[in-house]
């Protein structure tokens, strides 16, 4: 069953250089459209300026989308008014990138963990701290740690702390922007596996967003490969890892370490740096940088579309294998 | 090409600024106190009275058209009656207006000649004895009351050792020099009246000094602040390493990078210096803009207090545009943004 | 965190000066000699002595107990003031930063028109047009001074608006007044509140400045300012009467500014 269901959406600001100076369009999010089902993880890969926090965020509608549509639950929150959508709030959560930044210093632990209960109207104390309670104990902080500061705790606490203040409120789906990206290596397996633990206990849905692609294996269902505010790839993560079709993934793959030294791979180099979501590339946004661009790829603009079962790249030079039903969009 | 626009955007924002200053001005003479009609016709009128000056004033009209009205004389050089002086304002400003430039050019001169080379000498020797001293004497000159050390050197230099006046811009019995600018020191000079102008310097020196001792405490901090920048920087180091002495690697190279930062400290020392013209033209009976201002409340005559405020504010932001400009023009690197 | 804040000497001091000015303000009638108010026709104009530390006046009124009361006048502008603009500014600078847009620009141009006038003569023409009377001297400064506070909340609350802990806040659907005072103008009062503690000097030295000129405290009430100005018909007879309210004034600033350098340094982290 779907959860969230997102069609086209776009994530455009403006910029203005200046006084009396010229607008500029940054195209963040270009047209994506993805859908997450109940209790499944989609990974999000793209180097960063890609917009997949901005897709993020979107989603949330922390920023106002510029076109689209986004349908949580069978209910299109697209252009809901803010006291609607607090209600929404409830059941979609996002957790940040840094721990350091994300939990007010001013702030004790108990009382950054009932501000969403206190939000949302729960009025009573015992009830709020019975919650707290039971959650601090999955994510391994201990009772009399709540009334200390967020800087009395280590990186991989704080994290623990920000994952555990998302689900306070019970939600169906979090949206996790790099959430393990600040943390040390040692410590980011240990919150990707609270993490999925979680997911099992609460019956979680995940967005997640990450530029490490070792990291989007080891937790996703499926994933999307965006580049320039674009989904250029998305499967299943066993296809997309094994059979990459685009040939962005592929080079982002090459690029990855591999365990066995032996195995022989080639690297493919991507030329040149990633273009200014300012000013994109025309045609496919991958061709200034693709080694098998060929001329059509300056002014065609490739279609996600359907190569493979359940597998979607946007190259006019992936050949789609005979499907039962060629399918144009996700549905 | 940006220089350019940044200037004429600077001078278009400086419209809504002085519209601004006209109606914190307007609203400030014409609502807070009270009734004006009542005040005009002294303390005794009676009711009638007071009712035909609120017409004849224009005081029963709603506030917008009394704030055109107040406009449209600022912009025809009306600033209103004065009742102590019994001509119009803009007659007096006109008067004490070149006392109070005089007086405040004087004091930024010292400002500048003494707060600069504590600064150099306070960044140079960071934490010796001289930096030491120099940063307890700006402190205490942030601190100190000027009108309080105005007090003291009268007490001292005037009524004590007798060897400076203590009040007024000349001698008794000379009379002032021809009006060039207004400024005796100036006009004295330009006319060759060697007399008048010894009289003028010395009697400009207690409540020049006074004016600048609170300015040389800010310029000091902020030079020394400044300096211990630029010290740090390689080229700097490249200069002592290539031999150059203390004085010229210091004024010469040094200095000139850590301006930037003290020109628009001037700015502010100018208005800072504008404002205590209040205090320190009152204690050494100088009769500029603040010593007419502060006469001028005691007499309860709002038109000049009030015009003294509006022109000092426009003083001010006219002297802080015109260092933004100079401080993006000479300086190439800055962003005009 | 204290120990940092102990190891200036000048803070010291400044520290003792101020806790010395909050015991003078307390316990003024138990040290004070004399009723600061009580003229003696027979023991005008007397120098410092033992009896008198400070001298007397041209009523012959003590000095010494005046300027004792004098600090209850002065740290009460100083306090109220400050009490009322840093609200204000505060409000007004989080409002601006944070709503952006329009509101901000309001905000900001309302702030420059006040800071086009030098602080002194705005404040003496407010006070002259309300009359003159301490109250409207504390009125005027408090009109004067809250711009400052909002341009330093503003660009603290700037930086830190696309925070990711305000950020966090909105995720859960807090509304925007909550984010405001529960998550942004706590983590953005710092700057403003050490500039307060630094005002504190300045508000007293601006108040003394306009009693002097005769905007605040009336005689015969022992205001720093207003003695100093009275001071000023005997100059010739009595260099006491002069001397010591200015070094009261001096004091006071000096020790204020000292503590508020002090915990400036402290928390800026150029000098951790």
């Amino acid at each position: 069953m779907t959860l969230l269901e997102v069609k086209d959406l776009k994530q455009h600001f403006t910029i203005k250089k200046g006084f009396l100076g010229e607008k500029k369009i940054v195209k963040a999010v270009d047209g994506v459209s993805l859908h997450i089902e109940h209790g499944e993880t989609l990974g999000i890969v793209g180097e960063s300026g890609c917009g997949k926090s901005s897709l993020g965020r979107t989603i949330l509608q922390l920023l106002k989308p510029t076109s689209g549509e986004i349908i949580f639950n069978g209910k299109n929150i697209t252009h809901l008014p803010r006291r609607e959508m607090k209600t929404v709030r409830k059941d979609m959560q996002l957790v940040f990138q840094d721990p350091y930044a994300s939990l007010n210093p001013r702030s004790k632990i108990r009382s950054i963990l009932e501000t969403p209960l206190i939000v949302h109207g729960m009025n009573n104390k015992a009830e709020r701290m019975k919650i707290i309670e039971s959650l601090i104990d999955k994510i391994g902080i201990r009772k009399e740690q709540l009334d200390r500061y967020p800087h009395e705790f280590s990186g991989g606490q704080r994290q623990r702390i920000g994952i555990a203040r998302s689900l306070t409120l019970n939600p169906k789906l979090i949206i996790a922007d790099e959430p393990v990206s600040a943390l040390d290596v040692s410590v980011q397996s240990q919150v990707l596996n609270l993490m999925v633990d979680l997911q099992k206990e609460f019956n979680l849905s995940y967005m997640f967003i990450s530029h490490d692609l070792s990291v989007v294996q080891h937790i996703s269902d499926r994933v999307a490969v965006m580049y320039l505010g674009k989904i250029v790839e998305i499967a299943n993560v066993e296809d997309l890892y094994k059979n990459p079709l685009h040939p962005y993934t592929k080079a982002l793959l090459t690029a990855v370490p591999q365990p066995d030294p032996t195995k022989k791979r080639e690297r493919i180099i991507l030329q040149g740096d990633l273009p200014s979501p300012v000013n994109p590339p025309s045609g496919c946004p991958f061709h200034t940088r693709c080694p098998v661009a060929t001329a059509e790829c300056k002014t065609e603009v490739p279609e996600l579309r359907e190569k493979e079962m359940g597998h979607w790249a946007a190259c006019i030079h992936v050949q789609p294998a005979q499907l039962e039903k060629p399918r144009l969009i996700i549905s | 090409m940006d220089a350019l626009r940044y200037i004429i955007k600077r001078l278009l924002l400086m419209f809504p600024i002085l519209f601004g200053i006209t109606v914190l001005t307007f609203f400030i003479s014409n609502t807070i106190p009270g009734d004006p009609a009542r005040l005009a016709a002294g303390p005794h009128a009676d009711a009638k009275v007071i009712e035909e000056l609120r017409e004849t004033m224009g005081l029963n009209k709603p506030l917008y058209v009394q704030y055109g009205t107040y406009m449209n004389n600022l912009v025809h050089g009306d600033f209103g009656f004065s009742n102590f002086s019994h001509q119009p304002v803009i007659e007096d400003i006109k008067a004490y207006f070149p006392a109070t430039l005089e007086l405040t050019l004087f004091s930024m001169f010292i400002t500048i000649l003494i707060g600069i080379p504590f600064g150099v000498i306070s960044a140079n020797k960071k934490d010796k004895i001289a930096d030491q001293f120099t940063r307890v004497m700006s402190l205490m000159g942030v601190a100190m009351p000027a009108f309080w050390l105005g007090i003291l050197l009268l007490l001292f230099f005037y009524l004590q050792l007798g060897i400076l006046p203590g009040s007024g811009r000349l001698d008794t019995g000379l009379s002032p020099p021809v009006t060039i600018t207004g400024m005796y020191t100036l006009d004295a000079l330009l006319s060759g009246n060697w007399t008048v102008f010894q009289s003028a310097i010395i009697h400009l020196i207690l409540p020049a000094i006074t004016q600048a001792a609170v300015t040389i405490g800010m310029i000091t901090r902020m030079t020394r602040s400044s300096m211990l920048e630029v010290l740090k920087s390689d080229y700097v180091r490249t200069a002592y390493a290539k031999g150059g002495t203390d004085t010229r690697v210091l004024y010469g190279h040094a200095l000139r990078n850590g301006m930037m930062p003290i020109l628009t400290l001037l700015g502010m020392t100018f208005g800072h210096s504008l404002g205590g013209s209040v205090l320190v033209e009152s204690v050494f009976s100088w009769p500029g803009l603040g010593k007419y201002a502060v006469n001028a409340i005691t007499y309860l005559d709002f038109p000049a207090v009030m015009a003294v405020t509006m022109l000092i504010a426009i003083l001010f932001i006219t002297v802080n545009l015109i260092i933004d400009i100079l401080y993006q023009v000479i300086d190439p690197r800055l962003n005009y943004d | 965190m204290a120990r940092r804040l102990f190891s200036s000497p000048l803070t010291l001091i400044g520290l003792f000066i101020v806790l010395m000015i909050i015991v003078l303000t307390i316990f003024a009638p138990w040290i004070s000699p004399k009723d600061p108010l009580e003229v003696n026709l027979g023991q005008k104009l007397l120098p410092p002595s033992s009896e008198h530390w400070f001298g007397t006046d041209e009523v012959g009124r003590d000095i010494f107990s005046r300027i004792i009361y004098g600090t209850r006048i002065s740290l009460k502008i100083g306090l109220l003031v400050v009490v009322i603009a840093f609200p204000v500014g505060t409000v007004l600078g989080a409002i601006a930063g944070f709503v952006g847009g329009v509101v901000d620009q309001i905000i900001m141009r309302i702030t420059d028109i006040f800071l086009s006038f030098p602080g002194i003569i705005l404040a003496m023409s407010i006070a002259a047009a309300l009359g003159p009377s301490i109250e409207n001297v504390l009125l005027a400064l408090a009109i004067t001074w809250w711009p400052w506070y909002t341009r330093i909340v503003r660009s603290s609350v700037l930086s830190i608006k696309n925070a990711e802990f305000v950020e966090s806040a909105r995720v859960i659907g807090a509304n925007p007044i909550r984010v405001l005072f529960k998550e942004i103008i706590p983590n953005s009062i710092a700057p403003a509140s050490i500039q307060a503690s630094l005002d504190l000097g300045f508000v007293i030295l601006a108040a003394a400045g306009l009693s002097f000129i005769g905007l605040g405290a009336q005689p015969p009430s022992p205001e720093w300012g207003a003695m100093l100005s009275s001071s000023r018909e005997i100059l010739r007879d009595a260099w006491w009467a002069a001397t010591f309210p200015g070094l009261a004034i001096l004091v006071t600033v000096l020790g204020f500014n000292l503590l508020g350098d002090g915990l400036r340094d402290l928390l800026d982290p150029k000098n951790r």
